[in-house]
């Protein structure tokens, strides 16, 4: 698994030829037919037994998540140590947390997509996979946090029982439209894009429930040209969406935080800064599913190669620059306002009651990154999955202390107070991860993991004049 | 020639196979070229300019993903000002209720006008395919299953006014097309 595997140099070109050839996205020169039977075989071979072992440690901890949703809706909300002052702890922390995680499927699918990054082809569908079943890991929060969970209608945009009407000009409402909005736009576009896919599926299916299901699901997909022409402008055109959208989500939640009047969160760099961070924790979740998932399926080596890694760890090293470089703005900025409240935010973030947190958060996201520098450490995959989980980690470090470390101490010393979670809270937690990645491993075994058609796309000889002297 | 489906039903139109992108595209030229107007062209993947090759205009779909999006900016309007303007004018923090509080309504119309947008991509697109379907002749011909695997097809309908079977038949094979079938209609 270690091993870098080197881009084979292109065979047989000229000095001229080669000096602008880029080196291929596809290794071993793969062919149509064996990308199509390679990632199909991955869905209709036997279930193999690392997957059951898998989910014998994921189904519990979903099943964990559950009843522990069960339990606070059935006592009460109390039964998490969100108190005063810390209304806002460990639910809202996850729920960003999730959300960020969320970014970056849609990053790489629609981002990358209207620029031309044809190295996103091989990882997009399981990047988008991951950012429904984040976004889904997210949502569970805040529906919770309502405390009365029976009435989260009062969300909807219609008059709730005293016949009054929400607050459109309330960050928390915007957050709702956003959230969904992102959630609904995500699932449309990951379908669009798994529709010929499954359409593959369809046609090699040999039972007659496989023939079924991958046939409904396929919607009588024929690929056509007069298809192809109306369906890649619906997907440029969802990319095209898909771009502002991303980008206003995570600024959208940061404005939950930024349009109040709280020291350490009333900043205007929040928007940005909360977006750098979120696709700095996406794309380091990516890697962390991704690195395993080829590590199984080796084969897959030749379509998620070390070069598609190289680039993500330069993405983490850029986006985790941007963060760094917010922390230190957002220190100067509480030292240049001359506001004592905004100082003493900032003081005790760094040595107050959570200093752990806040040194964790820097150490995290700020130097550990660095290391991506190293070209040796972005190409050995070993490497990479270990320093990935510093991003994971901080990321969540970083959203606690924004939260938490803010609430606990705001104005007045008397109503300051300290958070600790419950086992509720704790639980809770770690059950999403088991929901999470109950979902990935259900993906894996019932859908392509790969895009098969975008990467038969990007091969040299899908190039209608392959061979062809310009 | 071989024949997929039901011999007695009418006939949809006569298929060829190819074995590469750059294959079928020059069949397409030469077919749009040979003044055929119902055919198409299938493949594993979208090719790259052959729309132009096969004579086709630029897909529709962006004006209708436009009034889409229009139309989720107007609801949004209508969602936030008749309520929170007309209604029931809420003042929370001395804002506004008139068109001045326009800013902090704007992420819900954002919001909305890319949600509408979205679904007008995908159902329009899908409508515009004629999908979902149940069946079609081209499934009809077994050969026909590798088009979503490495080979590519071509057809030229029996509804082109220039349709002749001895004559696609005869331009299909000068073309390189292999395993040259007439589909049948279900």
């Amino acid at each position: 698994m270690a091993e870098a595997i080197a881009p084979s140099p292109a065979p047989n070109q000229t000095p001229d030829h080669q000096a602008v050839q880029r080196p291929p996205l596809v290794l071993n020169k793969r062919t149509y037919g064996w990308i199509g039977n390679y990632v199909s075989s991955i869905v209709e071979a036997q279930t193999p037994i690392w997957w059951w072992l898998c989910m014998a440690v994921t189904v519990p901890l979903t099943l964990v998540l559950f009843g522990c949703i069960a339990y606070l809706i059935s006592t009460g909300v109390g039964v998490w140590g969100n108190n005063h002052p810390v209304g806002w702890a460990w639910d809202i922390t996850n729920f960003v947390f999730w959300i960020g995680i969320g970014h970056a499927g849609t990053l790489i699918s629609a981002i990358l997509f209207i620029t031309r990054q044809k190295w996103r082809t091989s990882i997009n569908r399981a990047a988008e996979a991951m950012t429904l079943f984040a976004v889904i890991c997210a949502a569970i929060y805040p529906g919770l946090h309502v405390g009365r969970v029976w009435m989260a209608w009062f969300l909807a945009p219609v008059p709730n029982a005293n016949g009054i009407w929400q607050n459109f000009r309330s960050p928390l409402l915007w957050d709702v439209f956003a959230v969904s909005t992102y959630f609904t736009v995500s699932v449309l576009f990951w379908y669009t894009g798994l529709i010929p896919d499954l359409a593959t599926l369809r046609d090699r299916a040999t039972t007659k429930m496989k023939k079924i299901f991958y046939g409904m699901m396929a919607l009588g997909w024929r690929g056509g040209n007069r298809q192809w022409r109306h369906y890649e402008m619906a997907y440029l055109l969802l990319a095209g969406l898909s771009t502002p959208l991303v980008l206003s989500v995570h600024s959208v939640v940061s404005f939950d935080f930024a349009t109040s009047v709280i020291p350490g969160w009333h900043t205007t760099i929040f928007p940005p800064y909360f977006v750098a961070g979120a696709i700095f924790g996406g794309f380091a979740m990516v890697l962390t599913i991704m690195i395993p998932a080829c590590a199984i399926y080796k084969p897959l080596h030749d379509l998620v190669t070390v070069s598609h890694v190289d680039k993500m760890c330069k993405v983490i090293v850029f986006t985790g620059s941007i963060v760094g470089y917010a922390y230190l703005m957002e220190l100067f900025m509480a030292w240049y306002s001359a506001n004592p409240y905004e100082q003493a935010a900032f003081w005790y973030r760094a040595f107050g009651p959570y200093w752990w947190a806040y040194w964790a958060m820097m150490f995290c996201n700020v130097i550990a990154p660095q290391l991506f520098w190293f070209k040796f450490l972005r190409t050995h995959l070993v490497w990479v999955w270990i320093i990935c989980q510093f991003p994971n980690m901080g990321m969540w470090y970083e959203r606690f202390v924004i939260i938490a470390t803010t609430l606990t101490r705001d104005f007045i010393p008397s109503a300051w107070g300290q958070f600790h979670p419950t086992w509720v809270d704790i639980w809770m937690f770690i059950g999403t991860f088991g929901l999470f990645f109950t979902l990935f491993l259900i993906f894996i075994r019932f859908l392509p993991m790969i895009c098969m058609f975008e990467v038969k796309a990007v091969l040299p000889e899908s190039d209608p004049h392959y061979g062809e002297k310009h | 020639m071989n024949i997929a489906g039901d011999p007695q039903s009418s006939t949809y139109g006569v298929a060829a196979e190819f074995d590469s992108a750059s294959q079928l595209f020059k069949a397409a030229e030469k077919i749009r070229d040979a003044g055929y107007q119902k055919f198409d062209v299938f493949s594993p993947f979208p090719i790259h300019g052959m729309d132009k090759a096969m004579g086709l205009k630029k897909s529709l779909l962006g004006m209708i993903i436009f009034c889409g999006g229009l139309t989720g900016f107007l609801t949004a309007i209508c969602l936030e000002f008749i309520p929170s303007s007309i209604i029931y004018p809420l003042i929370v923090m001395g804002k506004p209720t008139n068109l001045f509080t326009v800013p902090a309504f704007f992420p819900i119309m954002f919001e909305l006008t890319i949600l509408l947008s979205a679904f007008t991509a995908v159902f329009g697109m899908l409508i515009m395919n004629g999908l979902p379907r149940w069946n079609h002749p081209m499934f009809n011909w077994d050969r026909f299953k590798k088009v979503s695997d490495d080979k590519f097809f071509c057809i030229i309908e029996a509804r082109d006014r220039q349709f002749s079977e001895s004559k696609v038949k005869e331009l299909l094979e000068s073309l390189g097309g292999q395993n040259i079938t007439r589909v049948q209609e279900d």
